[in-house]
């Protein structure tokens, strides 16, 4: 099974910060780390290869240092690595990263499948991963938590939001995965040093087969006016008691108190 | 000059940080509380490779550098200094002895299963009348035939009862003096060979302390390590090396009370204003980042000088001795800090100033260190 793992390099903050003039990430002085649920993306692709054999690349677009994501991938067992890193691609939303990586992924040759985490911790857009599958024409099943493969069929587990379905297809297919799915391992000391002295190719613009003006800035639709921090609720208030019946009567007092009943 | 950790040392430093976050800090606080040793996390560092870091792949290590494996001392006590020494016991004063001084055979019966993290290890030197005056000894090996016949006793030994490996020194000539101790390789489970009780300390309760029983141990010749009457000597370098462990777990507890000290006087607010907006306690933060910055580099140094192959005793020494007394002051300054709550055992820091305390004492007191650098500097 060749299976393709996009990942993406974030800052290592839930309180992202923006600059307010040029409505980007501050990435200065925030260290980075592999988006939480692209772990969990490697992990599945490897469990999986560990099951039925095969390879696992994992792929990321992004500036150079974002081979430091990808070596913390091939630490944690995957097989291969690919940074797709050009000028060209700067200031790409999420249609002209995925056009990329598709066409990145078009590049490697035959796939079975891609899995990709359900989102990025920072732009939350949960958009990259389906549009890739759009742009290959592939089948595609987000937010899953379970995978069974079986010859060319692909059985899976998916969450909505009104319970979960389970979903058969066959490859090549596209999935994104949830949280729940496994438990990412951790990289040992030997991984860590095989994967650090690991050469990172690195593919341009020049190197795949892509129309320019579907790149970065240029291909990318979605201008971004202004991004804030929502101001924090004022934080509720806690009635503590020791019976559920106490901790009413309290409730309904504060409520007449405050002419709400 | 370099100040900067490169890229290799910069992931294992990551590495261990998350493990330490994530696998050691939930349960710290409990383990304290319980005085209870976590075999899971011990056997969780070696499938990590914590124990092979610094050691020939050829023997079950990840050849990374000795400043990359004091990192992971650093780390680990950062958040536990009992799991930190648990580690430095096994591989600075176990690992790396049967390492600088074992026959080829030795280091892959005993080397290899430490380095790949299936056994931990231990030493057994102090005794109760041979504490700094380590030459004294009392355990005394008498050969016969193939094989020596071991008697004695050893206290204050981490990981002892948990450890499969321990490097013991005894007495093998006495009219020789220190020229007459001798070193052994010896197994949990030989005949004779037994542990007393579980010693209750101060501080770093998540480590092992115990008694190492020796009664009529039939202990072969193969396992000596080193030559007879080598004993002292590589009972002398082998602390040279676990000083700078024991200077990175000070590092860990004072890095840590740092952050803490940092974090609850931002937080906490007295007259109406976070406690960290009166010059006083800022200037305490001051005082204790510049401290532990010094220690930093004085321990990084000791153990780049280990990693180049130049000598590193002095150093060794300096760095231990700084960093354990750094330790203690800041440990003590953030207790102050806190307050009243820094006293109680619902906050962090108290634990860590009754850990901070076994720095300046074991590894050689830091008095004695004043003596290995003093006569240095007098030569």
């Amino acid at each position: 099974m060749e299976i393709v793992v996009c990942v993406k390099q974030v800052p290592d903050t839930t309180e992202v910060k923006i600059d307010p003039v040029t409505n980007t990430l501050i990435r200065q002085g925030v260290p980075s780390i592999v988006n939480p649920f692209d772990k969990n993306a490697v992990e599945a692709a490897i469990q999986l290869k560990e099951k039925h054999g095969g390879k696992v690349t994992v792929i990321s677009m992004g500036p150079p240092q974002a081979k430091d994501a990808l070596k913390e991938c091939l630490a944690m067992g995957a097989d291969e690595a690919l940074l797709v890193s050009d000028r060209a691609f700067g200031g790409a939303d999420t249609l002209a990263t995925s056009y990329t990586l598709a066409a990145a992924i078009r590049k490697i040759g035959k796939v079975d499948m891609i899995i990709c985490g359900k989102q990025a911790i920072d732009g939350d857009t949960a958009q990259v991963g389906p549009e890739i599958a759009e742009h290959l024409d592939w089948a595609q099943v987000t937010c899953v938590f379970k995978i069974e493969v079986d010859g060319q069929k692909v059985r899976l587990e998916r969450e909505h939001d009104e319970g979960y379905e389970v979903i058969e297809t066959q490859m090549p297919v596209l999935l994104t995965v949830l949280k729940s799915i496994n438990e990412p391992r951790y990289s040992t000391v030997k991984g860590t040093m095989k994967a650090n002295r690991r050469e990172i190719p690195v593919l341009t613009a020049g190197d795949m087969e892509v129309d320019p003006q579907h790149l970065g800035l240029k291909g990318s639709p979605t201008q971004v006016r202004r991004i804030f921090t929502p101001k924090q609720r004022v934080q509720g208030e806690l009635i503590q008691a020791d019976s559920s019946r106490a901790a009413a009567s309290m409730l309904v007092q504060k409520l007449s108190e405050a002419k709400l009943v | 000059m370099q100040f900067q950790l490169n890229e290799e040392q910069i992931m294992m430093q990551k590495l261990v940080h998350d493990f330490a976050e994530k696998q050691v800090a939930p349960g710290a606080a409990e383990r304290d509380a319980k005085e209870e040793f976590s075999r899971e996390i011990a056997d969780a560092m070696g499938e990590m490779g914590f124990t092979g870091i610094c050691f020939p792949e050829k023997y079950g290590g990840a050849e990374a550098d000795v400043l990359s494996y004091i990192l992971a001392v650093e780390e680990l006590s950062r958040v536990d200094a009992g799991v930190g020494i648990t580690l430095s016991a096994t591989v600075s004063l176990c690992a790396w002895p049967i390492y600088a001084y074992g026959t080829e055979e030795q280091k892959q019966r005993f080397l290899v299963p430490l380095a790949e993290g299936t056994k931990l290890g231990a030493f057994g030197l102090t005794e109760p009348n041979a504490g700094t005056d380590a030459a004294s000894q009392q355990t005394v090996a008498v050969a016969k035939g193939d094989h020596y016949i071991l008697n004695g006793s050893k206290i204050f030994i981490t990981n002892a009862g948990e450890a499969e490996i321990y490097v013991v020194f005894a007495i093998t000539d006495r009219s020789k003096g220190v020229k007459g101790i001798t070193a052994f390789v010896m197994e949990k489970g030989m005949p004779g060979f037994s542990f007393g009780k579980k010693e209750h300390k101060l501080g770093i309760h998540s480590s092992m302390t115990n008694e190492l029983i020796f009664q009529d141990v039939k202990v072969p010749k193969e396992n000596m390590l080193g030559k007879e009457g080598e004993g002292f000597k590589i009972a002398m370098s082998t602390l040279d090396g676990g000083r700078i462990g024991v200077a990175a777990q000070a590092l860990g507890i004072a890095q840590a009370a740092l952050e803490h000290s940092i974090k609850y006087s931002k937080e906490r607010v007295q007259f109406g204003k976070p406690i960290a907006n009166n010059q006083a306690i800022a200037f305490m933060l001051a005082d204790m980042a510049t401290k532990v910055d010094a220690a930093r580099l004085l321990v990084y140094r000791a153990a780049y000088l280990k990693d180049q192959g130049l000598p590193y005793s002095k150093e060794a020494a300096m760095a231990k001795m700084f960093a354990s007394d750094i330790a203690m002051e800041v440990t003590s300054d953030a207790i102050q800090i806190f307050g009243g709550y820094g006293y109680s055992r619902e906050y962090p820091v108290e634990r860590l100033m009754r850990d901070a305390k076994i720095t300046q004492i074991y590894e050689g007191t830091n008095q004695v260190q004043r003596i290995v650098v003093s006569a240095s500097v007098l030569r």
